[in-house]
């Protein structure tokens, strides 16, 4: 197996949500240009993981974090970091579409104009470039300021791909993508996903093991807020060391 | 629903005597529950009626539009009083509008939650304050400072705006009644658009600050979209309280039947009308039909506002469920 | 951190929000502090506890105990009607009607109803009042009250009820009691402090409500003795006192508007008190 290249790095990651704990000594690597994928039963704390990766886990009421989290080297956490940057640097796929009260149009332009990324001739094209990548443009570009909400809920987790691609990010975090979208609406995402690895980071946080199967790369397995078990997708996969794991893959929870 | 329709099937034997009363409460019920509609016809009926003699012998053009009144030669132009009314609700909702939406996007965007449960008891306790009490801080507090402090500093620019033109020696003014309007409608409009703007789904907010943008351009682009209807439906029902309330404002309003030119005009508007002429509808012809049709103007202003923004919020807050 | 625009746009508007949010208490504060300085050098005994002596207006001897309790009388009076129509009315509107459009209708009319001003309340309940013969008495302000809260009271109770989880509602009935028997046994012992919130909520807006008993209810120096005589109440007290030209009379009202104040805002304490009982004893 070829050197891992560590994109995102947790280390000592605590997190709390008032007196409860909800993450214990997380330290992981996730390596650059492949899928991760963090499975483990409900209440394990993967979600909490995957905001922890955006901060977003500071908009829940009392949460508290400890521990760094570097994304390329850099504490995410550092108070001479907006966090306006940090989410920047990320595009979140959430587990249900929602798509903001504009046009299609506009909610792919929503992110480069708030951020100024481009002039505003080349926005257009800038659109319908990540309409493409995300596998969107075919269906949409005759009604393009149609109101986003008219699209379909397959459609709309497209949408924000998109959305989220064109901000420019290196990460792509997915808490449970396709747990809304019916069987084939998931597969397009998946396969968009596949896709995307090439020039993006990708996370997600899955409860289906056959999911994990068939994207992940590497995967981080999660129990009761710690990691138990982290590495190549193949081996932890068919073979898992540790016995939580095996229970785990065996379908024992 | 189903469940309950199907287990009622089995308990409503006809032999039930339990159930005949079910029945029978049930069908006195229906007549019951027609009070509020029919009261409400009631009250408009009963008005409409008690003006009659006034609405069929002057033309109704003269009513609301003319400017004169004078009672005792049975000349009844309710312009003044309209307008005072109209101008009285404005200052207040120029004030009170853009304090109260910020308000509510503070305290439903970023205060914490401990903040937002200790603020719901002081608006309901701002609401609570009788209108008369309002009244008595309007002529302890705020008609000297409209009068000392506020109306020289304006009056500077009313070359400029001529209705910052002073004329008035008191400070019993439109701008008064105004300010204290707005301070007695603040807690409704807030907690309106509050309730409205926490029915905005938090995926949504979620997903614009994903991208990297700032609470305030999330609020601006996501949630006050959203929120919209609502909110403009809570600043009109704010806008209808404000029209009604008779007390508070007749203590601070100067009643002069004029047509206000300026902020710093006294203004004289319906409800005070009414309140302060009741005691002698009697004694002059005609009266109490004027001063009922004063009730009947105002309620429709008022009903009307109230129906608007009452459909609106029905179709916002029901989407949260 | 880089500069930019939209950090400086974020922190402008928090300011503003802060300020509007400080604006909103401070009033608050100014309306509590200036009916307390005003209210409290002139409050003694005598004004809680004696009628008004002669000379009273001129600024003479007596006090405004037959405003406090007249208000009384009628607000307890306006509430009780109002009761005796808003919870079975709230209740049953939630059994026997549930999600019907005629729900729907009801309660647009008891919005609407709940929006009508005080004055027009007045207006009508004289209306009515001179088409019965009546003069102004303490009935009439009492019926008028009661038109004015009956609206308040029920939508505050319906709201309320419509908490009440189906599931206990649905328990009742696999038991095989009917929708009035589920009705006033199982969901009335639930709602029960919400019902006293509700009717505290009303009886604090019928206490206070000024325009409404003016010409309803009139004004007298004496406690009425029966319920066709004239009652005074405590807004009207303030309103007539602050209107004369004496500044003794004058600091009267002020001490009448602390009395009236104190009522009020004890009654929404309590309300709010046992609101949280509601939500800690409750099925949820």
């Amino acid at each position: 197996m070829s050197e891992i290249s560590p994109h995102i790095e947790t280390q000592n990651l605590c997190a709390y949500y008032g007196s409860t704990q909800a993450l214990e000594d997380v330290s992981i690597i996730i390596p650059r240009n492949q899928i991760t994928m963090i499975i483990g039963p409900s209440g394990c704390g993967k979600t909490t993981l995957l905001k922890c990766l955006n901060r977003f886990i500071e908009l829940e009421e009392n949460a508290r974090v400890e521990g760094k989290v570097l994304i390329d080297g850099e504490n995410i956490y550092s108070p001479y970091v907006e966090v306006t940057e940090v989410r920047k640097k990320s595009g979140l796929l959430a587990q249900r579409p929602y798509p903001l009260p504009m046009s299609i149009f506009d909610n792919v332009a929503y992110g480069m104009r708030i951020h100024r990324l481009r002039p505003r001739h080349e926005i257009e094209q800038a659109v319908r470039h990540y309409l493409q990548v995300a596998g969107l443009w075919e269906e949409v570009k005759d009604r393009l300021h149609a109101p986003a909400s008219q699209l379909s809920i397959g459609q709309q987790q497209r949408l924000c791909l998109a959305r989220g691609l064109a901000v420019q990010p290196e990460i792509i975090l997915g808490d449970e993508p396709t747990s809304a979208l019916d069987p084939i609406s998931a597969r397009h995402i998946e396969k968009r996903l596949v896709e995307l690895k090439e020039r993006y980071t990708i996370v997600l946080v899955s409860h289906i093991l056959r999911q994990a199967r068939r994207l992940a790369d590497y995967v981080i397995f999660m129990y009761m807020g710690k990691v138990i078990e982290a590495g190549i997708a193949q081996q932890v996969l068919s073979a898992p060391q540790h016995e939580k794991t095996q229970a785990y893959i065996s379908g024992e929870f | 629903m189903e469940k309950r329709d199907f287990l009622k099937s089995n308990i409503q034997t006809p032999e039930s005597r339990r159930a005949k009363l079910d029945q029978r409460v049930r069908r006195a019920f229906w007549l019951f529950s027609g009070i509020p509609l029919i009261l409400a016809l009631l009250i408009l009926v009963a008005l409409w009626l008690k003006s009659q003699p006034i609405l069929l012998t002057h033309p109704i053009t003269k009513l609301l539009f003319g400017s004169a009144w004078k009672p005792q030669r049975g000349e009844f132009g309710f312009l003044p009083f309209i307008s005072g009314t109209i101008w009285v609700t404005l200052v207040a909702l120029v004030i009170a509008v853009p304090i109260c939406v910020l308000t509510a996007i503070y305290l439903s965007e970023y205060a914490s939650g401990r903040l937002q449960r200790l603020v719901k008891p002081l608006l309901d306790l701002l609401a609570a304050i009788p209108s008369v009490v309002y009244g008595v801080w309007g002529v302890l507090a705020i008609v000297p400072w409209v009068q000392n402090s506020i109306a020289p500093l304006l009056s500077q620019w009313s070359y400029i705006f001529p209705i910052l033109t002073k004329t008035n020696p008191t400070g019993y003014s439109v701008l008064a009644g105004g300010i204290v309007l707005a301070v007695m409608v603040a807690p409704f409009i807030v907690a309106i658009a509050y309730e409205v703007l926490q029915t905005v789904p938090f995926g949504l907010r979620q997903a614009s600050l994903a991208l990297g943008a700032t609470r305030w351009q999330t609020v601006k682009y996501a949630v006050l979209p959203k929120a919209a209807t609502g909110i403009f439906a809570s600043i009109i029902l704010g806008c209808s309280r404000a029209l009604g309330e008779t007390m508070a404002v007749l203590m601070v309003v100067g009643n002069v039947p004029q047509i206000p030119r300026s902020i710093f005009d006294a203004a004289y508007p319906l409800p005070a009308l009414i309140a302060n002429n009741y005691g002698e509808m009697m004694s002059i012809p005609l009266y109490d039909a004027a001063l009922m049709s004063a009730s009947l103007i105002l309620l429709i202003m008022v009903l009307g506002l109230n129906i608007f923004s009452m459909l609106a919020l029905r179709h916002v807050l029901r989407e949260r469920v | 951190m880089k500069w930019k625009w939209q950090y400086l746009e974020e922190k402008f508007i928090q300011f503003l929000m802060l300020i509007s949010f400080g604006l909103i208490l401070a009033s608050l504060l100014a309306i509590l502090f200036t009916i307390l300085s005003k209210g409290l050098p002139s409050l003694t005994w005598a004004m809680v506890s004696q009628t008004p002596k002669g000379g009273f207006y001129l600024g003479k001897e007596g006090g405004i105990l037959n405003a406090i309790i007249g208000s009384l009388y009628l607000a307890l009076g306006g509430t009780l009607i109002a009761l005796l129509f808003a919870f079975p009315l709230a209740l049953l509107l939630n059994v026997y009607l549930s999600k019907t459009v005629w729900a729907d209708w009801v309660r647009f009319s008891l919005d609407i109803l709940w929006g009508i001003p005080s004055i027009v309340y007045g207006a009508f309940g004289f209306t009515i009042m001179i088409f019965l013969g009546w003069r102004a008495s303490l009935l009439g302000g009492i019926l008028t009250l009661a038109l004015l809260e009956f609206p308040i009271m029920t939508r505050a109770m319906d709201e309320v009820i419509r908490r009440v989880p189906p599931d206990l509602s649905r328990a009742a009935y696999a038991l095989g009691s009917t929708d009035l028997e589920t009705a006033f046994f199982v969901v009335t012992r639930q709602i029960l402090p919400g019902v006293a919130t509700a009717v505290l909520l009303a009886f604090g807006r019928g206490i206070g409500d000024a325009a409404s008993v003016l010409f309803t209810a009139g004004y007298t120096d004496r406690i009425p003795d029966s319920l066709f005589s004239p009652a005074a109440s405590l807004p009207l007290a303030v309103f007539f006192q602050l209107g004369t030209p004496f500044p003794e009379v004058q600091q009267r009202a002020y001490s009448a508007a602390l009395i009236l104040t104190v009522i009020v805002l004890g009654v929404s304490l309590l309300s709010r008190w046992l609101s949280h009982f509601l939500d800690r004893y409750s099925i949820q």
